[in-house]
């Protein structure tokens, strides 16, 4: 366990880059998904494909070749940004695909009644689904969408292997390989670190699960 | 569009990380292995050796890296060249055991001292600098190599002149996961700059598609990429850090150690050193290395 005290520093400096970058992601990877699945519940035609053909594509695709394609096919076609905006909106765009479902699930769930009952009183699609739809359903997909999200912060060691600097996964490696320190002990901290994030994370999963819960 | 060469270097990429098998670059082909070690006849070792065991076995298990130019790369038709791997087959060699007897164990930076430590190889010829944190998990014989860090830009880059010069911009500097070049560099970049990937060959991608303006690591290595990148890229400045190349083995193996030093003193008195090195990185460097002063083993 030296090594965890000696190299803290790396550790921490590691366990902010994966906030980051799971924070930025997060947050992207929640308003692509939420608008997809507003797309694929909508009245119009093109829309729905476009999502249906968007939650195939990704949610088929390995990270990997999403990440890969965003770090090195991008740039080739002439598209360039830094490898961590790369990262981030790879890792949302492929987490995207499952918070729509968690998403549309929850649509799903709520009795039609409510959308008919909005429509009756002049409100349009976009309005029944922001204002009387998706306020219902989001209660009940907390757990499946921490699920996601957790999952999200897990995939996200991938990206350190596409050129985002310094997260905590490659930090690991940083220690062990460059810096010669046992392989084990090393890993065993960077899992410590993925359960600093990933279990206060569950917690507040829960406390929100808790705040918004209904008796139906 | 410059689709030919980044298209291949992306799909072995892939291929590379689930399989951690990588070869970017592809291999020259004009270059016929020109390189043949002499091979001892019947050597006698003494019992219970290591040298005595890979002699009877006749055939030795070398981990080397597939993607670095000049120095080991593995070509198109499988055949392993450069200079670690020249260096690697005179070792083999003074064993008794030919080229062909070799097994090549593809070995990238942060596997290495792993790879020792588990037996997966019997000896790594791969680069690989010789520094104390490495010295307390495996051993090394040799230095066989003293190259430098040094920085590697586009042709047309004058901003960039050397390390000094990168703390004031904002270039992005690429280097290996795990390698000593990318923990010295942390001196001029901070983390936020440093763009770190498990090759040499996709950091030359990223700076031929202009994702980073730097790739840092030894000259020996950037010499291989700027000659394979038909002068787009040329290496700056002087060398900024000494890096000696050790063969690692296993810990504490004082016998082979000394064997195989023995072997490199041998090659460089008979001329086969240098000609394993004109044969390979000598193509483009001018200069021919002397064998370094070696290390003591015990």
């Amino acid at each position: 366990m030296q090594v965890l005290i000696a190299n803290h520093g790396a550790y921490l400096s590691g366990i902010a880059t994966t906030l980051w970058l799971c924070l930025y992601s997060g947050v992207l990877t929640l308003v692509v998904g939420t608008v997809i699945a507003g797309f694929r519940v909508s009245p119009l035609t093109p829309l729905r494909a476009f999502g249906t053909a968007w939650v195939t594509v990704f949610r088929n695709c390995p990270l990997v070749v999403v990440l890969f394609f965003m770090a090195f096919a991008l740039p080739v076609l002439g598209l360039n940004a830094s490898y961590f905006v790369f990262g981030t909106v790879g890792l949302a765009l492929y987490t995207s695909a499952f918070v729509c479902e968690a998403i549309r699930s929850g649509i799903n769930s709520v009795p039609a009644g409510q959308a008919e009952a909005a429509r009756s009183i002049g409100l349009g699609f976009t309005q029944t689904l922001g204002l009387v739809i998706l306020p219902q359903a989001v209660r009940s997909i907390i757990p499946p969408l921490g699920s996601v999200l957790i999952a999200m912060i897990k995939n996200s060691a991938i990206a350190g292997a596409f050129g985002v600097g310094g997260d905590l996964y490659m930090t690991g490696t940083r220690l062990s390989s460059a810096q010669g320190e046992a392989v084990v002990p090393v890993l065993i901290g960077v899992a410590l670190g993925y359960l600093i994030i990933t279990i206060p994370a569950g917690l507040l999963l829960g406390y929100v699960e808790r705040k918004v819960a209904i008796a139906r | 569009m410059r689709t030919g060469k980044p298209t291949v270097a992306a799909l072995a990429a892939v291929t590379g990380l689930l399989l951690t098998a990588c070869g970017g670059g592809g291999g020259s082909t004009e270059d016929s292995k020109e390189f043949t070690a002499p091979v001892a006849e019947n050597p006698s070792f003494e019992e219970g050796t290591t040298m005595a065991h890979l002699a009877e076995q006749g055939t030795i298990t070398v981990g080397t890296k597939y993607d670095q130019p000049l120095f080991a790369l593995k070509g198109l038709d499988g055949e392993m060249r450069g200079f670690d791997v020249a260096i690697a087959e005179i070792i083999a060699g003074r064993l008794g055991i030919p080229a062909d007897r070799i097994n090549w164990q593809e070995t990238p930076s942060k596997d290495r001292e792993k790879y020792i430590r588990d037996g997966t190889v019997d000896m790594v010829v791969a680069t690989y600098t010789i520094n104390d944190k490495r010295d307390e998990r495996v051993d090394f014989a040799g230095p066989y190599y003293q190259a430098g860090q040094d920085l590697m830009v586009r042709a047309d880059n004058e901003s960039i002149t050397g390390p000094e010069s990168l703390r004031d911009s904002d270039a992005e500097v690429c280097s290996a996961h795990g390698s000593t070049p990318s923990e010295r560099i942390r001196e001029y970049v901070d983390n936020s700059r440093l763009v770190l990937f498990d090759s040499y060959s996709k950091c030359a991608d990223a700076l031929s598609n202009g994702q980073v303006q730097a790739v840092t690591t030894d000259d020996a290595i950037l010499m291989g990429l700027v000659s394979e990148s038909d002068n787009e890229f040329k290496v700056v400045g002087e060398t900024f850090s000494e890096e000696p190349y050790g063969v690692g083995i296993l810990e504490g193996d004082v016998d082979f150690c000394e064997f195989v030093n023995k072997s490199l003193r041998i090659a460089a008195k008979e001329g086969t050193y240098q000609q394993a090195w004109n044969a390979t990185a000598g193509r483009v460097s001018d200069r021919t290395p002397e064998l370094p002063e070696l290390r003591s083993c015990s």
